[in-house]
């Protein structure tokens, strides 16, 4: 009886949250579904969902009017330029707070947090002056070292709060083994560390993927990511949803499919280790 | 002696992030302090003088300016107001037992992975555009006049996009919140007798507190500078009525060259995000002793 009524519940619930999830996710649906339209298919009403002829036409189209590549290899240079550096920087430092920590250490990280509190408006004037007087403006160079100050207390919070999960005691029993301090990081922590490594590295790409203060402030034509590229097609020239869908499609893809694979990780990383 | 030795290598593997953070943290901001200080534009070069807080009386007595800080706090609560009351029902729905329950969280996840410029340029034409998007074919539907809303409520139009954005944010923390509650809790409230209301007010609510803190303090920082969404949307308009801080002093600085007015309204935004930042940083710390 009871396990009936269960059931019953468990199917209205499925129906209604199904339907929530499937209204709340329909704007990306309909991007998908319309960058395989005609131009003229993708206006027409009433509109289809899937009964049209699917083309592949417009992903071509993008890439040969406007280099495509070129602002798809912006983002990845960029968003994964900018973590990597940033974790070569940070691995040591969140190692040393979690290990060896001081009576400073939690002083720091709250510092270190702070900068990320800074609006990045507060900054855009005298960046933009350096960045043009350093000819670092619409460079794929400047974009990664902007990115990777803005999400580097991210990382190191991200990673500090991983390394902290591990038990000390290991680290010291290959230290009385006589392990030095490289053979101990390279052998002991960096294997036990990898999992909290490639859930920074995960999220951060996703940060840096998308970020569109910065990408749309310092870049033009030639290093533009794909926030600023996509950004272009907000001048009205005609006909051009089609288009847009297939452009915003290959754009949010790679994304999608990571974050999904990190969504434990999501939250860890937003909430600075503060829900878990 | 070791540690002697380990406490010196690890001041070292600290430094360089300390002195990176710290040159961004202090260099560009002083520059923005000295800049809004001085008379400074772009398109007259060489003509900078001292101006003393012109700048601020300039920016402090523009009507843009307070319409941006209005419009500024109206997609904060706006969006807050949304999320946070969309989040919780969709945490407690997505908490159910249920078929499927990966995929719709996937689902509900997902704009949240989306880049804002795409999500934006997405709801600006495919939807709310009056002659193609589908809003007007729904209002055609029903046999309404197809609303303009970028022309005719640019703000709300704007909170709406940012909203759908951060709803699976709110959503994901909350249903985590919500998993580390005791189940045995739960079910000794339902033994004796507290009905499914009673069980949300006095159980449910009191331990998603904290997260629901923490989702509004970290939204309040990112909402504080919603940018790209504006910018391809409505840029600003029409006139001001969908410019916020951020976007204003973008316009200041980039469109009209005004380093110094630019700079002080940077300034300005910089000093209302400490003051968010002062509450939250008093959360996090609280959470590093635990």
């Amino acid at each position: 009886m009871a396990r009936n009524v269960s059931t019953q519940r468990k199917i209205v619930v499925t129906v209604v949250a199904w339907t929530i999830g499937i209204l709340i996710f329909f704007p990306i649906l309909w991007t998908f579904l319309t960058s395989f339209k005609t131009e003229a298919e993708a206006i027409a009403s009433p509109p289809s969902l899937f009964f049209f002829d699917w083309t592949t036409e417009n992903y071509h189209e993008v890439q040969s009017r406007s280099n495509y590549f070129l602002h798809f290899m912006n983002s990845v240079v960029v968003s994964f330029g900018s973590t990597l550096i940033g974790l070569i920087i940070a691995i040591p430092s969140a190692w040393a707070m979690a290990f060896s920590p001081t009576k400073r250490t939690k002083d720091v990280l709250m510092w270190m947090l702070s900068t990320k509190m800074m609006p990045s408006v507060g900054v855009l004037v005298p960046m933009y002056l350096l960045f043009r007087n350093t000819g670092l403006l619409d460079t794929r160079t400047g974009l990664v070292i902007v990115l990777t100050l803005i999400n580097l207390p991210i990382i190191i919070w991200m990673l500090y709060t991983y390394f902290k999960e591990i038990p000390g005691e290991i680290l010291e029993a290959a230290r009385m083994d006589g392990a030095s301090l490289t053979k101990e990081i390279i052998y002991v922590l960096t294997p036990m560390a990898i999992p909290g490594i490639a859930s920074t590295l995960l999220l951060n790409i996703i940060l840096a993927w998308n970020e569109a203060f910065w990408t749309l402030n310092l870049s033009a034509a030639k290093a533009a990511p794909l926030t600023a590229f996509i950004a272009s097609y907000s001048s009205p020239e005609g006909l051009f949803y089609a288009k847009l869908s297939a452009a915003s499609t290959m754009a949010i893809a790679p994304i999608l499919i990571l974050g999904w694979f990190s969504q434990k990780q999501l939250v860890r990383g937003l909430t600075f280790g503060a829900v878990k | 002696m070791a540690t002697l030795h380990t406490r010196s290598a690890a001041r070292l593997m600290i430094a360089p992030s300390v002195l990176l953070l710290l040159a961004w943290m202090i260099v560009p901001l002083a520059m923005t302090i000295y800049f809004s200080f001085l008379r400074y534009n772009l398109l007259m070069p060489g003509m900078e003088e001292f101006a003393g807080f012109s700048n601020y009386s300039y920016f402090l007595t523009d009507p843009a300016f307070f319409q941006a800080i209005f419009n500024t706090l109206a997609i904060v609560l706006g969006v807050l107001f949304i999320t946070v009351v969309g989040g919780i029902a969709l945490a407690l729905l997505l908490d159910q037992p249920m078929f499927g329950q990966g995929i719709v969280r996937i689902l509900v996840i997902a704009p949240f992975l989306i880049m804002p410029t795409v999500a934006a340029l997405v709801w600006k034409n495919m939807f709310m555009n009056p002659v193609n998007g589908l809003f007007a074919w729904v209002a055609k539907l029903f046999g309404l006049q197809p609303f303009d809303f970028l022309a005719n409520a640019p703000l709300m139009s704007v909170i709406l996009i940012v909203a759908w954005q951060w709803l699976p944010f709110a959503t994901l923390i909350l249903l985590t919140a919500l998993q580390s509650l005791d189940e045995e809790q739960k079910e000794a409230a339902q033994m004796d007798g507290a009905s499914a209301w009673s069980r949300f007010i006095y159980l449910v609510l009191p331990h998603l507190s904290r997260a629901i803190t923490v989702v509004i303090l970290i939204q309040t920082i990112f909402l504080l500078s919603v940018f790209a969404e504006i910018l391809v949307t409505t840029n600003g308009g029409p006139g001001t009525q969908s410019t916020n801080l951020t976007f204003l002093v973008y316009a200041q600085a980039l469109l009209q060259f005004d380093v110094g007015g630019a700079s002080a309204g940077g300034i300005i935004a910089v000093i209302l995000a400490n003051i968010v930042a002062f509450f939250l940083m008093r959360m996090i710390g609280k959470t590093l002793e635990a």
